[in-house]
């Protein structure tokens, strides 16, 4: 976990004053906050606070109602998911979306596949894959040729992650990464969340887990009813006050606001 | 701290020395993987085999076995079984229900299935059949080429409302068999020389000569030979493209095993082949449509590996949400699936037709489209999308053709028969359940 200021890092996405709502359900309220670039920034809250909605947004899922999305100080407009992904959003959603009969290689390439004579270059693509997963020092996976299927949770999470990666992601948004992971692979995850940040790409991470959440977040977001709450450095939260923003929407040992 | 695992048997590898779990997901990881890749010799490569087959990835074994164990069977019941002129027959039979799987195979793929290649396949055999007749008279290459735009066309639209408005396939197709059966049957009235509903073949065209007419021996070796130089040289290649750059390769030996099993099953294939299989005057030779199947089996098989498309049909089968997340048109990937199928069903009636001599609206489709499935099933293809190989129908065809072929020459009746084929599909599909069990076990 950094302790360097983080003021010092560039700010990569702004959001100000998002507000989004379905009907007669206001889901996002005047919702702004800073992610900054090669910082981990947790964005946590109770279950309908809101987080899954902001990241919908960011993603493309949906344009906000009102507000302001802000790339590297310009004004952006994020109204389908292709736009987010030609900003370097990539979005990894809880199910992965990755396909069980193809192996690592061909999950890493889906969709964008590098050919030679108008046939798949295997050479080409497994040569990237192995060093894609060398940078991100994935090292239990014994063959790039392994199907999916056969792959643990914490394996497949690194190969979503590596998929990522390969697309230029400047800003990676991972939806609960550890929900479904036992102890062992949680470390390897989240070490692979540290590993990402620290090559200057920014990272914002859902979690519900706190004991996660603390051990790589750089700054941390709360989320409550539809609001963001407190947003700030890691090191100003403690995981009383953090629960407290996070069910009540206010805390008595109140965050230091960066 | 924690404990090694003692491994249960030597042919398991050691454990990781971490956690349980640990060890487990090493033995699937390894077992997941294909022999080639991590073997670093040919006694490894057999033993890494060995360990697949303990823990449920048997692929084709059992149903290899299966073939040997029928096969032994039938001809201790008739001594004719295991005659040249039996066993050509039995393949040019197996050819068209291995070209019928294939066909099948586009749709298992996509988790989809296309219940209409029966009569879609007497459709297409109709077409070329009235296009290189009079009074159209066209080549017989432009006859073929009809058909199979005919049969494109047939694919295309099923393709469409199940890809576009997302109608299951069961029912679009299932419509589709009706509606084939009414326009194969519409095509022959159309015709006033077709009487009874047959339309006759011209036995000097190509197209009645693929099952009657053999190659010359000595072509048949040359083939052979040409065949195997090529797939050799080529796996050498790769071999040494990947070493140099800087990937794992298997030992030379051991990447050319399956060339070497392959090599051998042709070499059978030729002798059996080439055997005088005539009763009064000398007959040999392979049958045009061997090589023209095997052809057909390759082309593709080739396609579905080294294309993008091919990749995605894989993609979509298993999953489509992951698919159309990664920009893959998925609908365009579904409609060219049955496009695929339909057109190859195409190939089946032109085989049936040619082994017939004539085309006859008594074909029968319904039964053809249930041999489609099982001659993919039982090769190993999933009914439930995105596991199996077009290769599979080669052993699925011959099983079904092995069975039927057998119970014939046993004077066994046709109900019977079927019912004895019935059993088989179940036996084999069972089988491959129960041996994958023991791999979802852990």
């Amino acid at each position: 976990m950094s302790t360097s200021d983080s003021e010092t890092a560039e700010v990569l996405l702004s959001l100000r004053g998002i507000s989004k709502s379905f009907g007669q359900v206001q889901a996002l309220t005047d919702v702004s906050l800073d992610v900054p670039e090669g910082k981990v920034t947790a964005l946590i809250g109770d279950n309908g606070s809101g987080k899954s909605t902001l990241i919908k947004t960011i993603a493309g899922l949906w344009s906000p109602d009102s507000g302001e999305i802000h790339w590297r100080d310009k004004r952006v407009h994020i109204s389908t998911p292709r736009d987010a992904e030609e900003l370097g959003i990539k979005t990894i959603y809880q199910d992965l979306a990755l396909c069980d009969n193809l192996d690592i290689v061909g999950n890493m390439f889906l969709g964008h596949e590098e050919m030679t004579y108008k046939l798949l270059d295997e050479g080409k693509m497994e040569g990237t894959a192995l060093k894609v997963l060398e940078q991100l020092q994935v090292v239990t996976v014994k063959s790039v040729r392994q199907l999916a299927e056969s792959l643990s949770g914490g394996q497949r999470q690194s190969v979503a992650v590596a998929k990522a990666v390969m697309t230029n992601a400047r800003l990676v948004i991972m939806d609960e990464p550890t929900a479904a992971l036992g102890v062992v692979q949680t470390r390897v995850v989240l070490e692979l969340v540290k590993r990402l940040s620290s090559s200057g790409v920014a990272v914002l991470m859902i979690s519900h887990n706190l004991n996660d959440v603390f051990a790589v977040a750089d700054r941390i977001a709360v989320m409550y009813l539809g609001r963001l709450v407190v947003s700030g450095p890691a090191s100003g939260f403690n995981r009383q006050n953090a629960v407290e923003y996070m069910t009540t929407g206010t805390a008595a040992q109140t965050v230091d606001v960066a | 701290m924690s404990t090694q695992n003692i491994p249960p048997a030597q042919d398991t590898p050691p454990a990781a020395v971490d956690e349980d779990a640990q060890g487990t997901a090493d033995d699937e990881e390894l077992v997941a993987t294909a022999p080639a890749t991590l073997a670093t010799g040919v006694g490894d490569y057999f033993g890494a085999i060995r360990l697949r087959i303990k823990n449920g990835e048997a692929g084709s074994l059992p149903v290899i076995i299966g073939v040997v164990v029928i096969a032994i069977f039938f001809q201790i019941e008739r001594s004719e079984f295991l005659t040249a002129g039996n066993l050509v027959n039995l393949l040019v039979q197996a050819s068209i229900f291995v070209v019928f799987g294939v066909a099948e195979t586009f749709a298992l793929l996509l988790s989809e299935i296309d219940l209409s290649l029966g009569y879609g396949a007497g459709v297409g055999a109709f077409v070329m059949a009235e296009l290189i007749a009079s009074p159209v008279n066209l080549p017989w290459w432009l006859g073929i080429i009809g058909g199979l735009v005919t049969m494109a066309i047939l694919g295309t639209a099923q393709g469409l409302l199940i890809a576009r408005l997302r109608l299951p396939s069961f029912v679009v197709t299932l419509g589709g068999q009706l509606a084939f059966l009414g326009l194969m049957q519409e095509i022959a009235n159309a015709d006033k020389t077709a009487v009874g509903g047959t339309i006759q073949l011209d036995s000097n065209t190509p197209v009645y000569k693929l099952v009657s007419s053999s190659m010359s021996t000595s072509l048949a070796w040359i083939l052979l030979v040409v065949c195997i130089v090529w797939i050799v040289f080529n796996t050498v290649r790769k071999n040494r493209s990947r070493r140099s750059h800087g990937l794992t390769a298997p030992p030379i030996a051991v990447a050319l095993v399956p060339v070497i099993l392959a090599a051998i099953v042709g070499v059978v294939l030729v002798l059996i082949c080439n055997a005088n299989r005539g009763t009064l005057t000398v007959l040999r030779g392979m049958p045009w449509v061997i090589p023209f199947v095997l052809l057909i089996v390759a082309v593709y098989s080739w396609f579905m590996a080294h294309s993008r498309t091919g990749r995605y049909i894989y993609a979509v089968g298993n999953n489509p949400e992951a698919a159309r997340r990664a920009g893959i048109n998925v609908k365009w990937i579904v409609t060219f699936g049955f496009i695929m199928a339909n057109v190859t069903a195409g190939f089946a009636g032109l085989i049936y037709m040619s082994n017939q001599g004539s085309m006859s609206i008594d074909i029968n489709g319904g039964q053809y489209v249930l041999f489609a499935v099982a001659a993919a099933v039982i090769g190993g293809a999933s009914l439930f999308g995105g596991r199996g190989k077009i290769s599979n129908s080669l052993l699925g065809g011959l099983v079904i053709a092995v069975v039927y072929n057998g119970l014939g020459l046993m004077g066994v009746s046709a109900p019977i028969q079927d019912m004895v084929t019935a059993a088989v599909l179940i036996v084999a599909v069972s089988l491959d359940a129960i041996v994958r069990a023991r791999r979802t076990a852990h």
